[in-house]
């Protein structure tokens, strides 16, 4: 048993590894739904999910439990094959990406074997995230095509061309990354961020000295907006002209993998917007004596989280809720006291950081979408086109002669 | 061992999904069998330690050209095509001309496993594949530093098509 343990080690933890990083990833996609709507609501002046559970907290699980007991027919006339394929292609492509995010530096032990946080370590990872983000045009393609049926199609085919023609901008964007950290690999990229600028700003590429890469990560942000298929750029599933575009056919399960990839594809792609232009794992503070007190903010801020839900909870109007909100407000303060532990502290620091990276991100999408009203289909392909990758080429052109520039002195 | 297996799962792939892109009667099915190709041609290249193209395959040609195919066969009216003849006259002459190019690269392939002066003579390589290092600099390296003038000449041949396409596609530029 032993023998056997050892031999395979490698391959038991990894899976140990995606076992654990799928299942935060489906609960946190769960979440983020709640947290869209909650969210846009307040933006818009209403309550947001508010019936089931506290505070709607419960809604989630509802929504699922309704998809799988929803009926699921197939169109006539659909390529029954196709059709089941569509939604498996698009889910699992879209969760694979998260394998390649290192979440944090140095390295864990799981049963006396030290491992890496993340779950692959490859040298080209940022190749191949761009490898997984151009298939995912197929699971939108092959739906919109399978299902036999006028909106499914044309959502398809503006949704192909539109992620066919943002990905060259997304590409090239992160061409002055590669550029700058002369890597491929998303751990040594963020590993060259180290340090600070003039004292003070993080050495993120953001920040870079030698050419901040702001426009860089402008084009990537609104080239990803695009990709993902989100708000202002969602006309693959304008309900006004298309009623809900590519997976207007879908019901019940084969529609929440639509939905569920869609939320994965905006937490991958947050996590690579950090990794790439804001360090990552890395605190935004100075690595010095001074800033050793912000070792201690998850553990303040799940602290502070946990005394609000008590106190606000015992107030709460159902009598339920008055059990249920408190407790998680317990919860949140054992969590708090687990991240004071000396043992514990400087390990959860990285993930904590990138974590709370990919939800600043994931706020501004959700922020975007109660904002912005949608493109017009011209006027997203003239962006595409003539601004967004003209700009990012410029981008790189400049980042590489300050390089050159930089390199002569 | 792993390497053994997942060769000839990928080559097995390969040639199965190849067979079947040219048996297949939708054509969108053929697209898919492309791309199953595609996509275990670029395993093999893993296998070979090879990851740059491992990673440019799959975002060039699966990601990129294979999802244009698609594009235009979901457009094209396929119930035309599923009622002509999939073979034509021409399979018996193709099937001669695949024997010769199978028997070829069998003899290839049988006079480099022999070793000696042969292995020489047909340009196989000497260093186990497992001893190579990361390539993506080396394949960057080699373009831009021996083979810079080819290189230039094929982005111009590139370009030229390129604009060439613009030029037939637009009726008023």
């Amino acid at each position: 048993m032993n023998g056997l343990f050892a031999q395979n080690a490698y391959l038991l933890i990894s899976l140990l590894k995606v076992a654990v990083v799928v299942l935060v990833l489906l609960t946190g996609i769960a979440y983020l739904t709640w947290f869209e709507r909650k969210v846009v609501a307040h933006m818009q002046s209403r309550w947001g999910p508010e019936r089931v559970g506290p505070y709607g907290l419960m809604q989630p699980l509802a929504d699922g439990v309704k998809f799988l007991f929803k009926e699921d027919p197939t169109p006539a006339g659909a390529d029954r094959f196709v059709y089941f394929l569509a939604p498996f292609l698009s889910l699992s492509l879209a969760l694979c990406t998260i394998a390649l995010i290192p979440f944090g530096p140095g390295e864990i032990s799981i049963f006396g074997r030290s491992t890496s946080l993340s779950i692959a370590e490859i040298n080209i990872s940022l190749l191949i995230v761009f490898a997984f983000t151009s298939l995912s045009v197929y699971g939108v393609a092959l739906a919109g095509w399978a299902s036999n049926s006028k909106y499914p199609l044309l959502g398809s085919l503006r949704s192909s061309a539109q992620m066919l023609s943002y990905e060259l901008g997304l590409t090239m964007s992160v061409v002055g990354i590669v550029l700058l950290s002369g890597t491929f690999s998303l751990r040594t990229i963020v590993l060259a961020q180290q340090g600070t600028v003039l004292g003070v700003l993080p050495r993120w590429n953001v920040f870079s000295p030698i050419m901040p890469q702001v426009i860089g990560f402008l084009c990537f942000f609104i080239a990803a907006l695009a990709e993902t298929n989100r708000v202002p750029f969602d006309l693959p599933e304008a309900e006004t002209e298309l009623v809900a575009g590519f997976h207007t056919e879908y019901a019940s399960f084969k529609f929440a993998m639509f939905f569920m990839a869609e939320y994965a594809a905006m937490v991958t792609v947050s996590a690579v917007a950090s990794v790439l232009f804001f360090g990552g794992w890395l605190s935004p503070f100075p690595e010095n004596p001074a800033f050793h007190f912000t070792y201690y903010l998850p553990a303040a801020l799940a602290a502070v989280g946990g005394v609000l839900l008590i106190v606000n909870g015992l107030r709460y109007r159902s009598k339920v809720g008055r059990v249920v909100v408190p407790v998680l407000g317990l919860i949140l303060l054992l969590l708090a006291a687990t991240c004071a532990l000396p043992g514990v502290n400087p390990v959860i620091q990285g993930p904590f950081w990138l974590l709370s990276k990919i939800f600043f991100f994931l706020f501004v999408y959700v922020w975007i979408r109660g904002t912005l009203p949608r493109f017009r289909y011209d006027q997203l392909m003239a962006f595409g086109w003539k601004v967004l990758l003209p700009v990012s080429l410029a981008n790189v052109v400049v980042t590489s002669l300050l390089i050159l520039l930089r390199e002569k002195r | 061992m792993m390497d053994q297996i997942l060769f000839y799962f990928f080559g097995g792939l390969a040639v199965l999904s190849a067979v079947l892109v040219v048996t297949s009667r939708s054509a969108i099915y053929s697209a898919i069998f492309l791309i199953t190709t595609l996509l275990a041609t670029a395993g093999l290249y893993l296998t070979l330690r090879a990851e740059f193209l491992f990673a440019v395959q799959i975002i060039l040609y699966v990601g990129g050209i294979m999802v244009l195919f698609a594009f235009v066969i979901m457009l094209v009216n396929l119930d035309v095509a599923l009622h002509q003849a999939q073979f034509n006259r021409q399979r018996w002459v193709a099937t001669l001309l695949g024997l010769v190019l199978g028997a070829q690269l069998l003899l290839a392939f049988l006079l480099g496993h022999r070793d000696g002066a042969n292995r020489d003579l047909l340009n196989l390589p000497s260093v186990a594949v497992t001893q190579l290092e990361p390539n993506t600099q080396l394949i960057g390296d080699v373009l831009f530093n021996k083979y810079v003038i080819p290189f230039e000449i094929a982005s111009i041949l590139l370009l030229v098509a390129l604009v060439g396409a613009v030029v037939m596609g637009k009726k008023r530029i």
